[in-house]
């Protein structure tokens, strides 16, 4: 298992070589020269030179790579224009706020859309089938930020069951204690039932406005992928050997049912990252998506490289979990190691 | 030969449901194996040999339906049992091999716990004991190292070793009744006659009756007490092995075995059957389905088929036998 980590760690290298290379070049593509904006509007070509040779950016692009891997190395991203803040520090700061966010999301999305495509294909034709054809149909159509907006439109203004869509927290309400950022985790670990509530309720509609997006495809790949081993031959010996149909449906069925929405569920993932920051937005979610946005309106370049940078090196971490969830389930991707 | 058969199959007729409309696949099939018995079900592709099986096992696909008849089996009828009592004789009193080993295998469990799941299911053995229940049938089917060999995948495994496997899982709990669908289809031609060895030995240890589908005539010549020769989902002959290859009275049945390599016939003597199995989706369908093939057709053709035993237990569906 050990052999098989590292040498899906050696495939993730040339990736994140890559990543550093299109998150530098990305600085030095956008429009406009940083030096300009970094020394003000006012400033004279002889201030802005000045700025220039201190950012060093008068430099070849080769001897600017190094430095940028240097920084890196260091762990500085450069800092903020518009807040001054170091970009590093920021994205550890908001990260949890996105990662609670998309991880509550996934497990709502993976709790319903995997018994909806099993069931909907053991029961093939029957109502739960055609439940599950409506559900994939309205989650693929419907765009996250939309969703976003109706529910928040729906639950908050009409109906007023849910709090207002501003953050992670009631404004009355102060943060748990910083122990993994995730404010659910945090609030039940102090042992803070109204933070936890407060929270729950913040989460509630930006987390469900994603789930709903990201069931679809989920659900789909299930229930396909239980048609087509419902219909193998290996679940016919199965059954041909009396076994039990819990047995056949998911110690035999569903066990090999699961590679395909393992893929899936990776994709659906990286969907999730992008779909962040639109959801942040409407939300008011003070995650890395709402960040960038922000950064990205006020052309302050830092913190959209960070926050690249940031996504790029989580799809691979992702990628590599992935393969190695597979492992895990199929023997037969073990070997090929 | 035993009074009472392990198996009566008595006028099984099943249709299948499709969009180009109903499939009589099975009429008025009649057949009946004794104890320790074993008899071959063989025909062309299409001729109905495995939805025969598949309707007994009562594993038909959803759109097939049996539309009459009954298969005695221990005294109560398979095809009017529920599946929940179906599913508990399944793998202990009845029990069936596929062709494709490696496929028919589930590929990302063990073999050994493969057969493990069945001893667990039927043979009341605990979790604890059923790896060592386990491994012994591994030995029992003489597959080398079983104890290394449990902890296999089908895919590390050759076609043969994995019907072997097969083999272990269908006859884990000592069934009455053995059906192997075109089990060595896909072996060599040495691996497939350690196999029928293999299930021939088991299954006279125990006193199995034992369904042997195929088409390969002399395969079934060897292995089999008796055949039973189906032709587009009529049974049109049936005798004991040495009578239907010295005698063969339905015109299907000589055509077929004209077109049977063995000792007597060299290759260019082998005549191909003319013609192919009607549709069977059509309403028209004749009484008599190989009479679109037959040369020797006679006006009494088109009426219902009459089923005629002459001799011992040698049985003709036809009107102008040879």
């Amino acid at each position: 298992m050990l052999k098989l980590l590292l040498s899906r760690l050696a495939t993730a290298v040339p990736s994140v070589v890559g990543v550093l290379i299109v998150t530098f070049m990305l600085t030095r593509l956008l429009p406009g020269d940083p030096a300009a904006y970094f020394a003000g509007l006012a400033a004279s070509p002889q201030a802005i030179a000045e700025v220039r040779t201190k950012l060093g950016l008068d430099k070849s692009l080769p001897e600017q790579f190094v430095a940028y891997i240097v920084d890196l190395a260091h762990g500085n991203l450069g800092n903020s224009l518009s807040t001054g803040q170091p970009v590093a520090a920021e994205i550890v700061n908001r990260l949890p706020a996105s990662a609670e966010l998309t991880l509550v999301a996934l497990f709502v999305a993976v709790a319903i859309a995997i018994p909806l495509g099993v069931l909907a294909a053991v029961k093939q034709g029957t109502w739960i089938d055609h439940l599950c054809r409506v559900v994939t149909t309205a989650g693929v159509s419907l765009p996250v930020f939309f969703t976003g907006l109706l529910l928040a439109y729906v639950f908050y203004y009409l109906l007023q069951i849910a709090p207002a869509p501003t953050g992670r927290l009631d404004v009355f309400i102060s943060a748990p204690p910083d122990i993994t950022g995730f404010y659910l985790v945090d609030s039940l670990l102090t042992g803070n039932a109204e933070t936890f509530w407060s929270a729950l309720k913040q989460l509630a509609l930006p987390a469900i406005s994603m789930a709903i997006f990201s069931l679809a495809p989920l659900a789909r790949m299930t229930r396909g992928s239980m048609l087509a081993v419902l219909g193998s031959d290996f679940v016919r010996t199965a059954r041909a050997s009396g076994l039990s149909s819990r047995t056949v449906i998911f110690t035999y069925a569903f066990r090999n049912a699961v590679l395909p929405v393992i893929t899936t569920l990776g994709m659906v993932f990286s969907f999730l990252l992008g779909a962040n920051v639109l959801v942040e937005t409407v939300f008011a979610w003070p995650g890395i998506g709402l960040y960038a946005v922000n950064a990205l309106i006020t052309s302050d370049y830092a913190p959209v490289q960070g926050f690249v940078l940031t996504m790029a090196v989580l799809y691979v971490v992702l990628n590599l979990i992935i393969d190695l969830l597979y492992g895990l389930v199929d023997p037969r991707v073990r070997l090929d190691a | 030969m035993s009074a009472i058969p392990a198996l009566a199959v008595d006028n099984l007729s099943v249709e299948f449901r499709t969009r180009s409309g109903i499939v009589k696949v099975l009429e008025h099939v009649s057949f009946s194996v004794g104890k320790g018995e074993t008899i071959a079900l063989v025909g062309e592709s299409g001729s109905g040999k495995s939805v025969t099986a598949f309707a007994v096992m009562g594993i038909l696909d959803a759109a097939g339906k049996v539309t009459s008849g009954t298969a005695m089996f221990g005294g109560s009828d398979l095809l009017k049992q529920s599946e929940r009592d179906l599913a508990e004789l399944r793998g202990r009193e009845l029990s069936m091999i596929f062709q494709n080993p490696r496929t028919a295998l589930n590929p990302i469990r063990r073999v050994g716990q493969q057969i493990a799941d069945v001893l667990v299911r039927h043979g009341g053995a605990t979790r604890a004991d059923a790896p060592k229940l386990a491994i012994e049938m591994l030995k029992k089917v003489r597959i080398p190292d079983p104890e290394r060999r449990a902890e296999a995948y089908p895919f590390e495994m050759s076609g043969g070793m994995c019907q072997r496997i097969m083999i272990a899982i269908a006859l884990a709990c000592r069934p009455a009744l053995l059906i192997a669908d075109e089990p060595t289809t896909g072996l060599d031609v040495t691996t497939q006659a350690v196999i029928m060895d293999l299930i021939g030995e088991l299954g006279r240890d125990s006193g199995m009756a034992t369904i042997f589908i195929t088409h390969d005539l002399a395969l079934a010549a060897e292995y089999c007490d008796r055949i039973v020769v189906m032709h587009a989902g009529h049974i049109v002959e049936s005798a004991p092995s040495q009578t239907l290859f010295a005698d063969p009275r339905h015109p299907y049945t000589a055509k077929l075995l004209a077109a049977t390599p063995g000792e007597t016939a060299s290759l260019a003597e082998l005549v191909s059957i003319p013609g192919n199995l009607p549709d069977l989706r059509r309403e028209d369908l004749p009484a008599c389905r190989y009479s679109g093939r037959c040369e020797r057709l006679v006006g009494r053709c088109a009426e219902p088929l009459p089923h005629q035993t002459i001799g011992d237990r040698h049985g003709i569906a036809c009107w102008n036998p040879l």
